[in-house]
């Protein structure tokens, strides 16, 4: 993992520059930059209130940037909306499974299924085999393949954070943000998960916020360190373990 | 339009207008303080709020009647204080029964209450119906309040409006003291901004709701006091001016109670100037109209700096 | 075996079916011209009271101004009704022959020039459905594309309702002011105020009725119908899922304003007139209370329920005026609190389950079970929501 020269015109997937943004005069995230590479893994760490949910939150919209760009393929992120965003193929997952309760499992992929996303599309949308076979592949990757007709309320946390994964997955979008994958797991489930993210992984970029660190050290390519909304550090696990700044504010008490 | 009036008379029109205005923010200040309360701090839509007024107001008739009846005759003048605080607690006990039985089974719910609300001004109406008709009834003021002050000789200013108005002033303050200093104050700020953790530090947050529901219904009770110096009262007098008071504390910017005076002037001078050159509907139609469009363009209310998530 | 499971599955339309039979059968037969008129007028806030299940059972979108969309639709079809009964020949004793009469009372010597097109009948048919749509694709946009939804949108709905009335009350050489565009008399020549019409409305407005039944039923069935469910609860996910929500919201009030016009159309054809009673506060509120007995969620509960109170008030005001308003009032009360989803929700949870269950004796299978293909779920089966 070499920390090589960060020539520009490299093909970083997401190129965060100079990012800013402040609520009444605070600034969340203050003059940040960062860049992903294709197929990187990078998990966010960094003490609460570190602005890590705000960084995942201007990427995909939610929060309006105050300064600073976001480059996603080379397109410009901070003037789109949301769903533009997700049509250039970011997939958002929050912190809190965020799921349909009042719909069944299939139902809550089906949403997701990228196809019939205007007015008329949705309305003239048919449940064909293509639909089903890809919801049932991924219903199976994320365990729930015997829960599609399940209504969505009547599945345990873990298996909520599951299918919010899978909703994304569906999307098949080339960045996927995972805001605390495995937080309010429990150890099997914690496992399975690890597992899945090993899979699912591949062939796209991944952003990760993350406490659990033996959970980060399992998955990252790299690790950024946010502290009061700037980068602290960055590099590899081992790395930013034994930067002193790092185990001054964060790894160390 | 103008160019019909000579400026001195301009003047004159102004000031009458900013009068009856004056009066018309009145009525507007005293409806929306206590909507303001309920709906700011607690995100609650009463819809019964116009006849928690009326309540107040037919409180005070009662209580003048009382006086006239059985009171030696120069008790009379000073019914009204006495009417003024038996309305504040009449309301706000009915609005505490209102919480306990209806609203705190429904604060997840924000639509729902509205229309339960709804469905108790009904029911509201109906009794004041039925218990003291459906005709208008107003009290007879005490002497001191009768008459006009002159100004000059074309500006004549009653003398119960200006008495509402600095009622209006006063009860304003009162509130806005309460809300900063009290004990009640703090603790409904406090719940608002963090339910949770305000039970955590060991504040009985329903008991703060129940209390803060009162009080904005209490000071309903008050306004609707005051209303019988201005006008009589009838079963739905209060369902009149509903809308409108939710436009002045929606746009005044539901959480500030400055905002809420802010706006029941602007909404009520505009609407009483414009009348004087248009006729009432189109003055009422066109305030509204700008109010309705100024919330699209911003919803947050005019009078607000900045609003976080 | 096979047709009882083949009934279950078609369940839907067993209900519609038993619909229909009571409103083009029972009713007309057991019922004199003029309380079968009445119950016309009923269904015509059935419409609107469709359009709430759908933007607001479905949407999340608690409108207190349908009574707008009711009242332009119906105001339209007044104004061409007005002008057809104000011919020359029939308005030869006022000072201005040719327009209508409140308008000569108001001085008025020449037709304004939004009234001009609705000499075509044409053209209204086309403005019952378009000025409704339109003026709600305005509010729509300017609501919902920053956001504003919730109280905030129950709220200026409902100081739209109060400035339309308020507006036509005002205006009344233009409208006919509070009392209405009155005295409408044929409709293409047609008389519209014999009998034999009155029963051929009441047929046209049950036909259209099943027409927007079967759009509302569609939408709800679609994707979409599941997207405003899923809307409703985390718009936030949706977003992230790539649509564009402000559009669906959009799409689903322009859609209610629209089937709530057809009924305001309806409701002057049948009742022959149109007046600002219609439009305001009160009468929009209360169509809420129609959708709401019914069950916000379904879409034939909402002709129950407005059928139900409606005849319930007409027995009450004839019998006990002052209860009424007791009744209405413990109505909305008791609705909210103790049945959210209205007779629907009842009767889904009381009866069908009995119903099934004794015609489905003999099977041991639970009815739900049919949910457990996915391609075959079935939306309408959610479960009812807590």
């Amino acid at each position: 993992m070499l920390e090589t020269t960060k020539n520009i015109g490299k093909d970083f997937v997401l190129s965060v520059e100079g990012l800013t943004v402040s609520f009444d005069g605070f600034k969340a995230v203050n003059d940040l930059s960062f860049y992903v590479e294709e197929n990187e893994i990078r998990v966010i760490i960094g003490p609460n209130g570190a602005g890590k949910t705000t960084v995942l939150d201007l990427i995909c919209g939610r929060t309006a940037a105050t300064e600073g760009s976001i480059k996603f393929k080379g397109k410009e992120l901070t003037k789109m909306k949301e769903h533009q965003i997700v049509h250039t193929g970011v997939g958002r997952k929050f912190q809190n499974p965020s799921i349909y309760e009042d719909l069944t499992v299939f139902e809550n992929l089906e949403l997701s299924f990228p196809r019939g996303h205007s007015v008329f599309g949705a309305l003239f949308f048919k449940r064909d085999k293509e639909v089903i076979e890809k919801i049932s592949e991924i219903a199976a990757m994320i365990f729930l393949g015997d829960k599609l007709g399940m209504s969505a309320d009547l599945l345990s946390h873990g298996q909520k954070q599951w299918l919010e994964i899978g909703m994304l997955l569906i999307q098949d979008p080339e960045l996927l943000m995972l805001d605390e994958p495995v937080a309010g797991m429990s150890v099997s489930e914690r496992k399975q998960t690890a597992d899945l993210l090993h899979r699912i992984t591949k062939d796209r970029s991944v952003l990760v916020i993350e406490h659990d660190m033996q959970f980060v050290a399992e998955i990252a390519d790299r690790v950024t360190v946010l502290h009061q909304g700037k980068v602290l550090s960055e590099g590899s696990m081992e790395r930013v373990q034994s930067d002193p700044k790092v185990i001054e504010v964060y790894l160390g008490h | 339009m103008f160019a019909e009036y000579t400026a001195s008379e301009l003047t004159s029109i102004f000031a009458m207008q900013g009068f009856a205005g004056l009066i018309l923010f009145s009525v507007f200040v005293l409806m929306a303080l206590g909507l303001a309360i309920i709906f700011g701090q607690m995100g609650v839509i009463n819809m019964a709020h116009g006849e928690f007024m009326i309540l107040g107001a037919y409180v005070t008739y009662l209580v003048s009647h009382l006086f006239a009846d059985y009171m030696p005759e120069s008790l009379y003048n000073s019914y009204f204080l006495i009417a003024m605080v038996l309305a504040f607690f009449v309301a706000g006990a009915l609005g505490a029964f209102v919480e306990w039985a209806m609203i705190r089974h429904l604060y997840k719910r924000p639509l729902d209450t509205l229309l339960a609300t709804w469905g108790l001004s009904l029911i509201m109406q109906q009794t004041y119906r039925t218990v003291f008709g459906a005709r208008e009834v107003g009290v007879v003021l005490p002497d001191w309040l009768m008459g006009s002050v002159q100004l000059t000789d074309m500006i004549e200013i009653p003398i119960n409006g200006i008495f509402v108005m600095i009622l209006t002033v006063v009860i304003t303050i009162g509130v806005a003291i309460m809300m900063q200093r009290s004990r009640l104050g703090k603790q409904t700020r406090a719940v608002v901004q963090n339910r949770p953790m305000a039970a955590a530090v060991g504040i009985n947050t329903e008991k703060v709701d129940r209390l803060t529901f009162a009080l904005g219904c209490g000071i309903a009770g008050i306004a609707g006091s005051a209303f019988t110096m201005i006008g009589s009262t009838g079963p739905t007098s209060g369902q009149l001016y509903i809308v409108d008071t939710f436009l002045v504390v929606v746009f005044g910017g539901a959480a500030s109670l400055l905002g809420t005076v802010a706006s029941a002037f602007t909404i009520s001078q505009a609407q009483s100037t414009m009348e004087f050159f248009l006729s009432g509907s189109m003055a009422k139609v066109l305030t509204l109209l700008t109010v309705v469009g100024i919330l699209m363009l911003r919803p947050e209310g005019l009078f607000t700096l900045k609003i976080r998530r | 075996m096979n047709n009882i499971t083949e009934f279950i599955a078609r369940n839907r339309y067993s209900h519609m079916i038993i619909l229909a039979l009571l409103l083009a059968v029972v009713l007309p037969l057991s019922m004199d011209i003029f309380r079968l008129n009445l119950v016309g007028k009923y269904l015509t806030y059935a419409f609107v009271a469709l359009g709430l299940v759908l933007c607001w059972g479905y949407g999340g979108i608690l409108s207190l101004g349908q009574g707008v969309f009711f009242g332009l639709g119906g105001y339209c079809m007044a104004m061409f009704l007005k002008l057809e009964a104000s011919s020359p020949e029939n308005t030869q004793i006022q000072s201005t022959p040719g327009i209508p009469d409140f308008m000569d009372w108001n001085q008025i010597t020449e037709l304004p020039w939004f009234w001009e097109p609705f000499h075509s009948f044409g053209f209204t048919l086309v403005a019952v459905l378009v000025v409704p749509a339109l003026f709600a694709f305005i509010i729509a946009v300017a609501m919902f594309k920053r956001r504003v939804g919730g109280v905030y949108f129950a709220i200026i709905t409902q100081a739209i309702a109060a400035i339309l009335t308020i507006l036509i009350i005002g205006q009344q050489g233009y409208t006919g002011g509070v009392n209405g565009i009155t005295d409408l008399r044929t409709l293409n020549g047609w008389d519209i105020r014999t009998d034999s019409a009155k029963y051929v409305l009441y047929y046209v407005n049950v036909v259209l009725l099943f027409a927007c039944i079967f759009i509302a039923g569609f939408v709800v069935k679609s994707k979409l119908g599941r997207l405003l469910v899923a809307m409703r609860e985390r718009e936030d996910r949706v977003r992230f899922s790539g649509y564009d929500v402000s559009n669906f919201k959009i799409f689903v009030f322009c859609l209610a304003a629209m089937i709530s016009a057809i009924g305001g159309a309806m409701f002057t054809l049948q009742v022959g007139f149109m007046s600002p009673s219609f439009v305001g506060i009160v009468p929009s509120i209360e169509m809420v209370i129609f959708c709401a007995l019914g069950g916000r969620l379904s879409i034939l509960g909402a002709v129950y329920g407005t059928l139900l109170v409606n005849f319930a008030k007409t027995s009450f005001s004839e019998s006990f005026p002052e209860l009424w308003l007791f009744a209405m009032g413990a109505l909305f009360i008791g609705v909210v609190m103790a049945f959210p989803n209205g007779l629907a929700g009842i009767y889904q949870t009381y009866i069908e389950p009995r119903l099934i269950s004794k015609k489905k004796g003999y099977e041991k299978e639970d009815p739900k079970k049919k949910d457990d293909n996915p391609a075959l779920a079935n939306p309408e089966e959610e479960k009812t929501h807590a």
